[in-house]
């Protein structure tokens, strides 16, 4: 793999993290990219949130006591 | 049996309609999923053993129902495989004929202050019905009913390539969509 990716190709591998294990060379090509573009930072953070927002919206009137 | 359990199952069928109603989208089909559940936790009380929140058991059996719902849905009507094509020229308003940001994106400030916000739910629920079915089925399967890719491959009969196509897609649809409904700086 292209060790330099594009903001569209990390935007993908930052999707593509939450389903499954990135490759070595995937994790190197990612985390060089997200060193140098906050841009991208700012979607991985975006990404995370999503997951949260939709555990929320479907659990969220669940008694606190949940655990 | 549980005296009031004929009780607690029917207060709890208002969430169960919601959670089944975001993966699959037709109302009616919502409806009979959760009918089908709450005749399952009729049929075998015993089941509940109480050790779980009676909600989190029927959640439980409701999960199986839906995806039962979308495979069904899959073997009537095959999801189409993304157009590569298409998916190449998908977010050029986002990204330059380089491929990097036209415009870059900005951190969200505190977004999970959102999350006790009734009206961000709505925000977030209104964005979920603005995607096309098929792709918003592929992302609940994963967000909210925890699939493993491989385990929506099969269930929407696509290849793991184009599986993690409509899950990007969805997350950078919804991205945006909550970008310019709740988040605009």
């Amino acid at each position: 793999m292209n060790p330099t990716v594009s903001c569209r190709r990390a935007t993908e591998l930052l999707s593509e993290q939450l389903d499954r294990e990135l490759s070595l060379e995937e994790k190197a090509a990612l985390k060089a990219h997200l060193l140098i573009c906050r841009g991208c930072r700012a979607v991985d953070q975006q990404f995370r949130f999503l997951r949260d927002a939709i555990r929320d919206l479907v659990d969220g009137d669940e008694p606190p006591s949940r655990g | 049996m549980r005296p009031d359990f004929h009780r607690e199952l029917e207060a709890l069928r208002p969430v169960l309609v919601r959670y089944a109603s975001h993966v699959l989208r037709a109302p009616q089909a919502a409806e009979d999923a959760v009918q089908e559940t709450l005749l399952a936790a009729l049929a075998s009380p015993t089941a509940f053993d109480g050790r779980a929140s009676m909600r989190t058991w029927l959640t439980g059996i409701l999960k199986h129902k839906c995806i039962d719902v979308v495979r069904r849905e899959q073997r009537q009507a095959p999801v189409a495989a993304p157009d590569p094509e298409a998916a190449a020229h998908e977010f050029e308003d986002l990204f330059d004929e380089r491929d990097h940001w036209r415009e870059h994106p900005h951190e969200w400030q505190t977004p999970e202050a959102a999350l006790q916000q009734k009206e961000f739910r709505r925000v977030l629920e209104s964005c979920l019905s603005h995607l096309p079915r098929r792709t918003v089925q592929a992302f609940l399967l994963r967000e909210q009913l925890g699939r493993e890719i491989e385990e929506i491959c099969r269930d929407l009969g696509l290849s793991a390539a184009n599986c993690s196509v409509l899950l990007h897609r969805s997350r950078m649809a919804l991205r945006l969509c909550l970008q310019k409904n709740w988040f605009r700086a």
